[in-house]
């Protein structure tokens, strides 16, 4: 290990800083969930349903029972003495939302194909699969609906007790819409479907629940350890004082970790009345059955322009199949999309109009980006439409009607103040790297050799940073919530920083961005700096990492609370070296006087002097500790420019692409190699969902997606080399200027991608394309145009 | 009923009694302790319990652990050198933030140290396509790729 | 995702192997590689009650050169793939999923599997190719066109085990192999494997066509195969006889490939591997 290397001097921030946590995870030497393991361990397997929409009429577990190894089996019937079911966090004032009970074990009913039916304990991780294999369920099949319209439409029931399969309407507009499509000289409409995908990170998620005298350990792969801890103790009746909760190394997330899953309580429920500690490991296939699924919306998209391009009204009517219940945030997500509906345009009348839906296929919820992708696709789509339609080039049209950087902030038709923003200087970067006259030309020069190549689009803005109460919360957008976060900061009595985050990382950098922020403010070295996360067992209250908030939330609040260290220390030194607090400041990793350099502490000498008090000033506490809350005045909204360039091959239907263009602004960086890398999977994640991921069921609501050999997340064959840059625009919401930029790539990308198809099929007569891309739809269109 | 067998792992003779269908992925970690190689999916695809079997990368959850009786095995904690030194590819991956999440990084190091024992020096292409049995979500592979590029140029013999 | 459970041999010698299989009945397997038959028995779909490993039976793996090719059937698709002597096999077994599957798999193994999507069997079939099959009876040869009767299913008895893949000498004849699927790793969604050999005149002498996945076995394309022969090998004519490809296929269709468009796609990659088999 190349530990003796120097590091690099002050200021880290700024710097491309090689993570702090990669030498535990290129060695081998991380503790996943499934890495861990408590004696007397019991193993836990799910029997699930394998109908889409059934009454359980019995529950044989006699075979399971006999089964060597097997130790309990327990169902629905057995957990009935939980107080409450799980959660969905959201009430909006004034908005009535049907909400059926959603059992960790199906209590009676199963409404999608994964349900959980029952849960097979042992003493073997091959016994209990074994025995989940021969507990027989009886079903007795009811009416099954996936299709969203028709379930709105007088479809079969999904919860016959609500009567009816409409979860709730919400709306959110400005401006006055009739006016402004009444002044349109030219309204495209389109059906636009985001269709369903699985988040799928590369670790299953997973949970070891150990209750011992009345306490309760909970380690489990997620992005919320503090609400899982927090509803664990509203159903189990556990006080929250006895439940620790722990994230240990958390492979991946993507929003599918961001929820409260029944295998978290069944682990919890049965180590605690088994008295012995229960662990389930998901395997990939109950992934794709059974955690959360995201998108599944179709819209219906109007946008009005003026013949010169000036648009005048947008509305999208949104149908959100939400599947079978409402999960922690299910009926959430396509609201987030309509607090940037319009994206960066400049259009005074804008109105989402949200229906959500039941249907017999698993809950959608938060994936990467959650809402914002599906409203900037609908936004960014439509506008290469009305290009084609008004004969403007897209980048014209963009240019035309971005929110120009003196408006900022910017207040949307609908309310919304977008923080800071210059659209224009994207867009103007991302066309230095891409010579559009040049591909044109090459583009028709490569057209009479039958070869089709086509660029696409996409100027976005997201809104992120998740938070804040006075917006989101109860009396607010109705989470039933704070939205804000914590820290903890403490020096040791040697100079050793460690900083207790809520935030709760899994793969961001997070140990080496807050290391860099925390060890500028002190004159440490960032390797001296310790960021713990993901226990609730030791910092404040924290609400986890989701949202692109951590950075532009749980990183600031870090920095108030070293700013509380800096200003104790400060008042120290100065009492120490008789001088005013005021004149000491950090000059060269010490705590110095100004104006005589020579005179100065530094951090390990102050702690020393805060944690041996013979010499502090009068009443001044000992310990050199602060904490902080942080709960910002707005949301960040990151934003960019993109381009895709694709090459269809026309007799296939086939679609590569072959470069990928991004400039994006997610104001000053703290750690530019980590920003790009975030930008590259985001981009993959959308080149993803455009061209290959599908999760399907299928009219009798059987998931025929259920693996990874028919979930096609792309390969490293699949994808180029991406192209990034940036521009730096900070956002006046908080101190560092920062903005989230977790999901950007995810947000920006699919209609990037879906325009360069459309571009590249012109020719052929193909104007106007869904997603998923695949071949055989592609392939499709190109006879439909040309028949 | 049970079988015994002998295996060598990161250099160590190791034994072990299995029930037949034991997986390799499972010997290695629930009775060596090894739990670098991961298991991400159920079918093969994701490549994140590769390790080499008898100097080959090998998807460790398809292949039972009798099958690997009298062979020679590499997980990821093998991979460093006795003192703690990084093996090549684990310092171009730490250098390349050619991880996210880190919980594909074993199997890609493996696979990619795999590619250069056979190729020493290949194309963006070759590497691109020696990765397409390891799924990663976080990287879109881009740091993946340049990792293993820069690796190659770096290191005259890397295995 | 574990097999259930089975019992498990490993003997040392092809005779002791078939006994056993002889003694177990229809409710055994031959375990090669595993790449087709373990990820079965993940999902459970394949609950056999004994597996007779061949991995300590001498002598199954590598090429022999006799004129045309002997190969062993424990030789492994990867031992295939970096020997670029074997020219259509090689490129090929390159394209079979990934590094690491090329590495277990074995080409015995894909054959008596039978997979109507993985892209040996086409090979074989197109190459005039054959199997050496052991048996409680001897050694028997089987044909590629007998070899393959359905959906998993092989003409390789219970009891049976594919000793040797021989192809016959592929001199004089040019190849072409064009792999459709959705991303480079996966089965095929259509391939179609063509080998060419042209005349003196400059015309096809003769053709054979391979198709993977257009039916529950790889079939041949005769009617293409048919219209090339003895027509002058320009695009024209590959084109013409390309529009056969798909003439006696029947296809299943799934989410993403209706059998319309896996015909469709046969006869653009006939197309394709008869202009890269023609020289």
């Amino acid at each position: 290990m190349s530990t003796t290397e120097v590091p690099p001097a002050a200021p880290h921030v700024g710097r491309s800083l090689k993570r702090k946590e990669d030498p535990r995870l290129i060695t081998g030497r991380a503790s996943y969930v499934d890495d861990l393991t408590v004696p007397g361990l019991l193993h836990a397997a799910i029997v699930r349903s394998s109908e889409a929409h059934a009454r359980i009429v019995s529950v044989d577990t006699s075979a399971a029972l006999a089964h060597p190894g097997v130790v309990a089996v327990f169902t629905g019937e057995d957990m009935a003495d939980l107080l409450s079911p799980l959660p969905m966090a959201w009430v909006p004032p004034g908005v009535e939302v049907n909400n059926p009970e959603h059992w960790p074990l199906a209590r009676g009913e199963v409404n999608h194909v994964g349900d959980a039916v029952a849960v097979v304990l042992g003493d073997d991780r091959y016994a209990v699969i074994d025995g989940a294999e021969g507990v027989v369920v009886e079903y007795e099949s009811l009416p099954v609906v996936t299709d969203p319209e028709a379930a709105l439409a007088g479809g079969p029931l999904v919860h016959e007790s609500l009567a009816t399969n409409k979860v709730h309407e919400w709306s959110l507009g400005g401006g006055d819409l009739e006016a402004g499509f009444a002044a349109a000289d030219v309204i495209v409409e389109r059906r636009i479907v985001n269709h369903r995908t699985s988040g799928s990170p590369i670790e299953p998620r997973g949970v070891i629940a150990d209750y011992r005298t009345g306490s309760l350990t909970l380690h489990s792969s997620t992005q919320v350890p503090h609400f899982v801890r927090l509803f664990l103790a509203l159903m189990l009746g556990i006080s929250e004082e006895r439940i620790r909760v722990v994230a240990p190394e958390v492979g991946g997330g993507f929003g599918a970790k961001l929820q409260i899953y029944a295998e978290e309580v069944i682990a919890a429920w049965a180590a605690r009345k088994t008295g012995r500690p229960v662990k389930w490991i998901e395997t990939r296939t109950e992934h794709m059955a059974a955690s959360h699924h995201g998108r599944d919306q179709i819209a219906y998209v109007r946008l009005g322009a003026k013949s010169d391009g000036t648009l005048t009204a947008l509305h999208a009517r949104i149908i959100a199949d939400f599947g079978a219940y409402l999960m922690l945030l299910t009926p959430v997500i396509p609201s987030l999309g309509a607090f940037v509906m319009g994206g960066v345009y400049k259009i005074p009348a804008v109105q989402t109009d949200i229906t959500g839906v039941f249907t017999n296929k698993v809950s959608t919820d938060a994936i990467r980006g959650a809402g914002r992708p599906e409203a900037t696709h609908m936004v960014e789509v439509c506008m290469d439409q009305l290009a084609s339609e008004l004969q403007i080039d897209p980048v014209e049209l963009r240019r035309r009607n971005f929110i120009p950087k003196e408006d900022f902030p910017a207040t949307t038709a609908f309310g919304i103040v977008y923080d800071s923003g210059d659209y224009h200087a994207a867009l103007d970067k991302l066309l230095d790297h891409f010579d559009l006259d040049g591909f044109r030309a090459e583009q028709t020069e490569l057209r009479q050799r039958g070869i089709y190549r086509g660029v696409g689009f996409s100027t976005y803005t997201e809104i992120c940073g998740l938070a804040p109460s006075r917006v989101t919360g109860p009396s607010g957008f109705g989470l039933q919530t704070g939205l804000w976060e914590s820290a903890m900061v403490r020096v040791t009595v040697t100079g050793a920083v460690i900083v207790y985050t809520g935030s709760s990382p899994h793969g961001q950098g997070h140990e080496t961005t807050m290391a860099q922020v925390v060890a500028d403010r002190l004159g440490v070295d960032p390797q001296q700096v310790e960021i713990l996360h993901g226990d609730t067992g030791t910092g404040p209250m924290g609400l986890g990492t989701y949202g692109s908030r951590t950075t532009a939330v749980g990183t600031e609040s870090i920095a108030r609370a070293t700013e509380k260290i800096v200003d104790k220390a400060r008042r120290i030194v100065a009492h120490q070296l008789e001088a005013a607090p005021d004149d000491v400041e950090l000059i060269d990793g010490r705590f110095a006087v100004r104006g005589s350099p020579g005179k100065g502490m530094t951090l390990a000498e102050v702690s020393g002097a805060a944690h041996i008090p013979d010499n502090l000033p009068e009443g001044m506490e000992p310990g050199l500790e602060a904490t902080n809350f942080y709960d910002p005045e707005n949301f960040v909204f990151p934003f960019g420019a993109h381009a895709c360039i694709v090459e269809v091959d026309a007799d296939t239907g086939k679609v590569e692409v072959i470069r990928y263009l991004a400039v994006d602004d997610c104001g000053p960086a703290i750690n530019p190699m980590l920003i790009d890398g975030q930008i590259h999977g985001g981009i993959a994640h959308a080149i993803g969902q455009a061209l290959y991921e599908q999760i399907h069921y299928n009219d009798e609501g059987q998931l025929t997606t259920g693996t990874f050999l028919d979930y096609c997340l792309p390969t490293a064959a699949e994808l180029p080399t991406f192209e990034t840059d940036r521009t730096v625009t900070p956002s006046p919401v908080n101190s560092l200027g920062v903005k989230g930029i977790g999901e950007a790539g995810t947000i920006a990308g699919t209609p990037a991608v879906l325009n360069a198809v459309v571009d590249a099929l012109r020719p052929l007569g193909v104007t106007f394309l869904n997603m998923p891309l695949g071949s055989m739809a592609v392939w499709n269109a190109i006879q439909e145009a040309s028949a | 009923m049970d079988v015994s067998m002998q295996v060598r792992v990161n250099g160590e003779s190791r034994e072990a009694t299995v029930p037949p269908r034991l997986l390799l992925v499972h010997l290695l970690r629930e009775q060596f302790g090894l739990t670098g190689a991961h298991v991400g999916c159920d079918t093969s695809s994701c490549g994140a319990c590769t390790v080499h079997l008898d100097g080959r990368a090998v998807k460790s959850c398809t292949i039972l652990a009798v099958q690997a009786d009298g062979a020679e095995v590499t997980t990821i904690e093998g991979l460093a050198a006795a003192d703690g030194e990084l093996h090549p590819m684990q310092q171009a991956f730490w250098e390349n933030h050619g991880l996210q999440c880190g919980y594909c990084t074993p199997g890609m190091i493996m696979a990619a140290t795999d590619l250069l024992a056979r190729n020493p020096h290949p194309s963006e292409d070759e590497v691109r396509h020696a990765l397409e049995g390891n799924l990663c979500r976080c990287t879109g592979y881009h740091n993946i790729v340049k990792a293993v590029l820069d690796c190659a140029e770096k290191t005259e013999v890397p295995a | 995702m574990i097999p259930a459970e089975f019992d498990y041999a490993a003997p040392e010698s092809l005779d002791d192997a078939i006994a056993l299989l002889v003694e177990a009945g229809d409710e055994a397997k031959v375990l090669a590689g595993g790449h087709s038959l373990i990820p079965m028995m993940k999902l459970r779909l394949s609950s056999p009650s004994l597996l007779v490993d061949l991995r300590r039976v001498p002598g199954l793996a590598g090429v022999e050169r006799n004129g045309g090719l002997r190969i062993g059937a424990m030789t492994c698709h990867a031992d295939l793939e970096h020997d670029s002597s074997l020219g259509l096999l090689s490129t090929v077994a390159g394209k079979i999923a990934d590094p690491q599957v090329r590495a277990r798999g074995t080409i015995g193994g894909s054959l008596a599997h039978g997979h109507p999507a993985s892209d040996l069997p086409a090979v074989l079939l197109a190459a005039d190719g054959s199997v050496v099959v052991r048996g409680p009876d001897g050694e028997r040869e089987v044909a590629a066109g007998d070899l393959f009767r359905g959906f998993l299913d092989t003409d390789v008895a219970a009891a049976e085990i594919v000793r040797e893949v021989r192809l016959p000498s592929l001199d004089g004849f040019g190849f072409g192999y064009q792999k459709f699927n959705r991303r480079s790793e996966d089965w095929a969604m259509v391939a179609v494997c063509a080998l060419v050999r042209v005349a003196a005149d400059g015309t096809c002498e003769d053709v054979r066509i391979g198709l993977t996945n257009m039916a529950t076995k790889p079939l041949r394309a005769r009617a293409a195969e048919d219209a090339l022969r003895g027509k002058p090998l320009d695009a024209a004519s590959i084109a013409a006889a390309a529009e056969e490809a798909a003439d006696g296929t029947d296809p299943s269709g799934d989410l993403n490939a209706t059998p319309d468009y896996k015909r469709h796609l046969a006869r653009v990659l006939c197309r394709r591997a008869l202009t890269e088999a023609a020289p």
